[in-house]
Formats: C-alpha cells, structure tokens, sequence
C-alpha cells in the first residue's frame, strides 16, 4: 500500500471524486491504494496535489452509481468503486454491468443505500418542540448506512415552513430559517411528548382490519430494527393478541336487526331512482328510460347508453349500427369524428344537418379490448332484436317519411331481411314500420374506420346517396 | 354530535374507512415547498407504516361521515348497519392531515364518506376540505378523493381541480351483483364517472393552441376497488372486468379486496373468512395485464373452471399449459417472449436485454441479475445449462407446488 487517503463524513462524495480523480491521473492501480482510512503500518505516500498526465473520463452512470455507493456502510465501498474505474480505463468488460461480479456488488451497495433512505423518508417521525415563533420539531433516527446528508434534501423540500432537526448516532441535520447544517450526532435527544402522537395511535389502532393478518408482509417493509423509533409499533403485541377474540367476536353475533329507521330510508330513496317506464309518452321519457336498459348484455361492457340526437319532427332519420369508441364515453351520438363527416357530407348533400334525427340500430357499445385500445364488433342479431325496443320507439315518435340505413345492422333492424346487401345498394325498401327505407352503402361496415379514411370515392359515393335522399324527400312530399 | 371527542370520531371514521384498499400516493404533480407552503409530491409514494394485516399507511384514510343513506350488504356503514356514527367538521379534517403530515406520519389524505342528505351535497362537502387544503393552507401533499356515485359533472370537474387522485369503486365485478348487494349504486353511472375522469383528464393533458395547458385535473389519475368473495363471480370474469376498466378508463390501478367479515353483518352476505390467497392471485394476473403484455383471455388458459390456480402464480400456471413455446433461448429470445417466462420479472428481462448486448449470457448471469432461476431453469436454455426432458416431463407441476407442511396440533 502506497497511498491512504482519509475522507470525512461529509461531503463524502465530492471528497472521494476529488481524490480518485488525482490518483486516476497519475495511474496509480487499485492494489496501491489502501481506503480503508485506518492508519497501517508504514507511513503512506502524501496524495499528489497536482493532476496527473492520463486522463480521466466517466460515464454518467458511474456517477450516479457511485454517488450512492459512497454512502453505504460497508468498509470495502472506496476500493470497490476505485476498482470499477481502473477496470474502465483498462477496458476490462463491463464493470458496472448487473452480470458482472463486481458491477453486481456495486449495484448491491447502492440498492442497500436507496432502501436505507427510503425507510429514512418513511420512518422519521417528528416531535414538537415548544417555540415562540416558526414551529420546531425534532426527530431521532437511526439508518444502518451514512445517509443522512443525501437523505435530508427530502425533507428540506418537504418542510420547507418549519425548522426541523433529525439527529443520527453519526451526524444531525439542522434546518433552521431555510438553511440546512450538519453536526456531530450522538445520542438520542430528549422529545417532549407530543398530542398528535395519540392521535396516531388511535389511528394506527383502527385503520387495521383485524380478520386478515400477515405479519410477513408487514415484517417485509417495517423490518423490526427500525421499531424501537416509531410509537405506533408499541401497540402491534396488543392488536395482534385481540385479533382473533375480535374475529370471533363478529362470526358469533352473525347478522344483526336493521337498525330502527332505515327501511324508510331506504325506501324513499329507491322510490326517487330513475326506473324504466313501459310506455313512455315522448322521446324524452323514452330516452331518460333507456339509460336503465338492460334487455341484452352489452350494457354490462358499455360504459353507458347513447341515445339519438335530433329534432322530433325529422323528415330523414339516419340509423347507424352502433354508438363508436368516444361516443360511449361522452354519451353523446356524433360526437367525435363520425358525427363531423356526417354533418359535412349531408350538407354536402343539401341537407339543413340540424333537421335530421341520427341514431343507432344497437345503442350500447360492443367492443374487445386490445393493446390498450378498444376494438369495436359488430352487434349480433340477438342484440339487434333486443334494441329493436327503442328503434321502434324513435320510429314512433318521429314518424320520419325516410330513414337511411347505414351498414348491415340498421338494414337487419329495419327490414328484418340483411341478405345479398351488396346488390341492395341504393334500393328503396319498405321497412318493418311501413315506412320507405333506403339502404346506403357508403358508412356500411366499421363506422369509425370509415370516418377515418376518407378518401375522394368514399366521399363521394356517400354525398352522391345522401343526394339521393334529398331528392326523395323533394318530390314524395 | 355533542360531546364525542376528536379522539373518537378519529376512531370511528378510520375504522369505517379500512376496507378500502387503495393507499397509492404516488406519480402524479412534481411539487414541493421551497416557495411556499407545506409538503412535496410526484416521486414514488412512501409508505410510512404498516398495520399487521400487511397493509401500508401511507395516506390519512378517514370517512368526512359514516352517515350513509344508501343500504349496500357489504359496507359496515350501510344505513341499516347500528354502528356507531360520527362526522367530521372541514376544519378537524384539514387540522388532522396537516398535525399528522408536520410530524411525517402520512403522505397526504384519502378521503371518502358516506352519502348524507344527497350525492351532490356529500361530495361538494369534501370538495370544500380539499380546497381549503390547497387554497387557504397551501397543503402541496397528496390527496385522494372517493367520488360519491351520482355526483354532477361540474363538482367532479371541481373535485380534479384539488385532488392529485380520484377514484370511484365499482364494488362488485359484475353488473348484477352490484344492482343485488348494493340496490342504491347504478352501474351505468359509476362507468359514466369514470369515463369523465378519463376525458377530463386527458383534456387537461392537451396544450391549447397557445401552449398554455388547460386546467388542472386530477394528475395522477383514477382508480377503482372490487370486492372479491362477496358474490360468486370467477377470477376469468373479473379479469376481463378489469381488462375492460383499464382500456375503457384508463385506471391506474384496478384495487381487489378479499371480501372480510364486518361487525354488523347484513343477513345477505355470510361471514367467511376473507379470501387473501386468490387475491394475492388477481393482483398477480393483474400485472400481468398491465406490464407482462397478457390478456385476460391468456390468463385464462392457465385458470380451472375459470378461477386461478391458488398454489402456483398465473404466470406459471400459464407456462405450464404453454410447454411447447419453451425452453427459451435467453441470448436469442424477444423481450416479449422473456416476459412470459415464469421467474422472471420486467427488470430483470430489460438487465438480461441490456447485458446480452456485450456478450453471450451463461446459466451463472441468471442468477447474478436477479432472477428466480429455480422456477425460471425449467423454462430456458443458455451456455451452461440445458434442461433435459424437464419441460416434457408430466410431472413438471409438481416442482413448482407447494411442499407438503406438517399439521399442527390444535
């Protein structure tokens, strides 16, 4: 050993960066250093004050590892980062590696030092001090690593309003006024009891269930060490011994009477909750009962049912297959990207948008979820028939003198036949209301993905059948 | 309410608010109090104690009232229910949350209530503790807000403005059973909540034309709790439940909690003794779903009858059903396929990932970055080891199941 640098307490980092960047320069190898700040045999070699001829370059993952290794308790940390960085130079694989037998120590180190501040962060626990002015608190901690000076920038962030001082066997932080200072540590101090402490206890005491105990997992993430500094751990023994008795306790009463009173309660409210009325006398009704809709199961996947939009006394009505991804969320029908190129390929058409009544043939949305994104499906016939109930209802009231039907569900819904739908393009029908049914073929299919890609024939096919209806709607007055 | 002390109200709205499982503090606002004000938030919660029931402290869990006028089987404070009721006032809820924050007990507040009078009354009342919070005591911790079922759009618009999380439970995992357990709750309303927080917050996300960001919402996000054992529904069914909120909602997290004996029971639900294994199971799968790119359906290969194998993972009960896409070769395979090798976990895929750059991998680097290669070795092949006829073998399951412990004496 020819060199023994001695670093202080603080300011370890910079402390040791400084001295390994010398040695580094002049390529003094790992095995001439000894860092283990204990004064050996012979009398060491004074470290050099000027910088070497090598030079000395880092990655920023060095940096940061080190800047945490430097911290642990573990007396070899010096030489071990020392050896990282010979081995860097050397080009001698990959210290830093998690694959490497050093790198993996070194990530070891560092990890032990994260949960050391971390549980610091977690366990410290505050006192009142009497004082006149700004409010005081004090705590007592003890880490296993030399952690305080890295650990207490949490802190100075978080209590940024009051002074504060945590004192470690080591080192105490004091952070008075907005400045922070560091000084011998020691013992314990004298904390004064404090009022809110109780009220922790209390809280402690009955945030916790009783019926389901494990102890392991608690253990795992409040290791014991660190109990003998948090009041609240005194009442585990106590809460744990009446557990079971209190578990037992409830089994035995089993179920109790109504408390006195609540069946009116009750009572009125569920009177007061929206239901399903039969035979709604207007749209509006019509559609506050649809909101309870549960005649298939595709209300249970959707978020919500979407009614249609419109004014009541609409000559062209549009049906679509079913409520798109946005308009599930919002509630709303047209809203979103369909309901745009709707509007501006009907007034494209002629149309006044305003006067026609859009809605759906399936008014729940049905979906699979896939890579985070909902995919629509296309409603099955069952579901069709079951949502048949409020189409008619719309049909009813609206008694439009053209419905358009845009994809296979709406054709399937107003005309019961859905067969050879290719060759029905553009045709008049006669639909189950007894109303004439014109059948688009432009929107058929995924209705968002045809509002997507628009192109020039798309485009202009479907102003081409929204012209035609305008027509209808002219001379079959 | 004369005459009950602050101490016992605090016992009385804890103990009412412990089967909420959720205790997230973190993600979210970056903030802290070098320019004012109390208290700091955005980097990973911190959970400053832990209860024996395994379950972490990390917020002020506590009703604002166990007054409830809704009658759900499962909940301790359903009207019908003759616990003890008390009710805070705003500013006892801002005077604990802050006492306990000074003396770093606690990340922030979690608050939930019961619903008195009407949904909208309930919750513009805890808006207003959240406000006087942020605005008169310029609180900058974390704060958690249970949306009430049937509250207006503008007071959850309003509830986003104060709160770093909002969540809404959906209960139960199924439509029916919420509608059977919990006649006063609607399942289409609690998803509509939900679908607004998600816009909300995906509007507040987008700069407008100007660069300036709209206001603030709820920034890190939503969450949502089911009870697991209170109605019969199987593990597949809740998965693809959950699968459905995380697409359609955009949750955070989806909270499972076994179902656990209250006192004062309700005659519909028996009392049994909470489930805790098959939980552990779904928040298994869960995160599966979530980071492991599975699908409920995958999982659901590995499941009998549609519930979760209880003495192996998802993941290897997965595995096991899958032998013929294994033994994977760790220095060739995609990130994808790693993944869905049991033992290992996503940082130990992306170390492998960022090692096996340099240089071939051996058997001894499994071990050094962290796997588990007891259940992994069966699964893989590498320089150094080769596993012969294990993934063949039928009896493979059997290295993986529990071993067999002695009774004890009663």
């Amino acid at each position: 050993m020819i060199y023994a640098p001695s670093l202080p307490e603080r300011g370890t980092f910079v402390a040791w960066r400084n001295v390994a960047r010398l040695l580094m320069s002049h390529h003094v190898p790992p095995d001439d250093i000894d860092w283990s700040g204990r004064p050996g045999l012979f009398t060491p070699r004074a470290i050099p004050e000027a910088v070497g001829p090598h030079n000395v370059n880092v990655t920023k993952n060095f940096l940061k590892l080190s800047e945490s290794v430097v911290w642990n308790s573990d007396p070899e940390r010096f030489a071990f980062l020392y050896k990282a960085l010979w081995r860097l130079r050397l080009r001698d694989g990959d210290p830093l590696s998690q694959s490497d037998v050093l790198g993996r120590r070194l990530h070891l180190l560092a990890k032990s030092v994260g949960r050391d501040i971390h549980k610091m962060h977690a366990f410290v626990r505050f006192h009142e001090l009497p004082s006149p002015g700004r409010r005081r608190f004090a705590a007592w901690f003890e880490p296993e690593h030399y952690i305080l000076e890295p650990g207490s920038h949490f802190f100075m962030k978080r209590f940024a309003d009051m002074d504060w001082m945590i004192a470690t066997p080591r080192l105490t932080a004091r952070f008075e006024g907005g400045v922070i200072s560091y000084h011998t540590g020691g013992r314990k101090p004298p904390l004064p009891a404090d009022a809110s402490e109780e009220l922790w206890a209390t809280y402690f005491a009955n945030i916790f269930n009783p019926a389901r105990i494990k102890m392991n997992a608690m253990r795992s993430e409040m290791p014991k060490k660190y109990w003998k500094n948090l009041p609240e751990t005194r009442l585990i023994p106590s809460m744990l011994a009446e557990a079971e008795e209190r578990v037992a306790r409830m089994r035995e009463a089993g179920a109790s009477a109504s408390r006195p009173g609540a069946a009116i309660i009750s009572t009125r409210y569920r009177n007061s909750m929206e239901k399903i009325e039969e035979n709604p006398k207007n749209l509006k009704d019509a559609k506050r009962s649809s909101r309870q809709c549960r005649r298939c199961s595709l209300c249970e996947m959707a978020t919500q049912t979407v009614w249609g939009v419109g004014p009541e006394n609409a000559s062209l009505m549009i049906v679509t297959d079913q409520p798109g991804d946005r308009e599930d969320l919002t509630g709303e029908l047209l809203d979103g990207e369909f309901g745009a190129a709707l509007r501006e390929l009907t007034t494209g058409a002629g149309f006044d948008f305003s006067e026609i009544y859009v809605t759906t043939a399936v008014k729940h949305f049905k979906f699979r979820p896939e890579d985070g994104r909902r995919i629509p499906l296309a409603p099955d016939r069952a579901e069709i028939e079951h949502c048949l109930w409020w189409l008619d209802m719309e049909l009813a009231f609206v008694r439009p003198r053209l419905v358009l039907a845009l994809g296979t569900a709406p054709v399937i819904a107003l005309i019961s036949d859905g067969n050879a739908l290719e060759l029905r393009r553009g045709a008049f029908e006669t639909g189950r209301h007894g109303g004439r049914v014109m059948i688009a073929g432009a929107f058929s299919g995924k209705r968002d993905r045809a509002a997507k890609t628009r192109n020039g024939a798309f485009e202009v096919e479907a102003v081409n059948e929204f012209s035609r209806a305008f027509q209808y709607l002219k001379t079959h007055v | 309410m004369v005459g009950i002390s602050l101490r016992d109200k605090l016992a009385i709205l804890s103990d009412a608010a412990k089967y909420d499982a959720s205790c997230a503090s973190s993600g979210g606002e970056k903030r802290d109090s070098r320019k004012g004000g109390l208290g700091s938030s955005g980097g990973s919660g911190i959970c400053h104690a832990y209860t024996p029931d395994g379950r972490c402290i990390s917020l002020l869990k506590i009703l604002m009232t166990n007054f409830c006028i809704f009658d759900c089987a499962y909940c301790i404070n359903r009207v019908s229910s003759n616990v003890e009721r008390a009710r805070f006032s705003v500013d006892e809820v801002v005077d604990l949350t802050l006492e306990f924050y000074r003396r770093n007990y606690i990340e922030g507040l979690f608050l939930s209530s019961g619903i008195i009078r009407s949904s909208d009354q309930t919750m513009s009342d805890m808006v207003r503790i959240a406000r006087s919070l942020r605005d008169i005591h310029a609180f900058r911790g974390y704060i958690h807000l249970k949306t009430i079922p049937d509250a207006s759009p503008e007071l959850i618009r309003e509830a986003g403005l104060y709160a770093d999380r909002l969540s809404i439970n959906v209960e139960l995992p199924q439509d029916r059973s919420v509608r059977r357990l919990a006649p006063e709750k609607r399942p289409e309303t609690i998803r509509a909540t939900m679908a607004q927080m998600r816009l909300e917050g995906e509007a507040a996300k987008e700069k407008s034309h100007t660069g300036r960001l709209a206001r603030k919402f709820a920034p890190a996000g939503q969450s949502t709790q089911m009870i697991i054992g209170a109605d019969d529904t199987d593990d597949v069914a809740i998965l693809n439940s959950a699968s459905r909120l995380y697409t359609g909602y955009r949750l955070r997290r989806v909270y499972y909690s076994a179902f656990s004996p209250i006192p004062d029971s309700s005659a519909a639900l028996p009392l049994v003794k909470p489930p805790l294994m098959r939980e552990h199971r779904l928040y298994q799968a869960d995160w599966l779903l979530r980071f492991y790119g599975f699908t409920a359906d995958e999982i659901a290969t590995g499941a009998r009858d549609g519930n979760l194998d209880l003495a192996i993972d998802p993941k290897l009960a997965w595995a096991l059903q899958h032998r013929g896409l294994f033994p994977l070769d760790v220095n060739r395979a995609s990130r994808e396929m790693l993944l869905r090798v049991p033992g290992f976990g996503v940082r130990t895929v992306d170390r492998l990932i960022a090692a096996r750059r340099n240089r071939s991998l051996r058997y001894e680097d499994l071990v050094r970055i962290g796997a588990s290669v007891k259940k992994a070795r069966s699964f893989v092949v590498l320089p150094g080891w080769r596993p012969t006829g294990l993934i063949d073998s039928a009896t493979l399951p059997s290295f993986f199941a529990a071993k067999p412990e002695q009774m004890k004496l009663l």
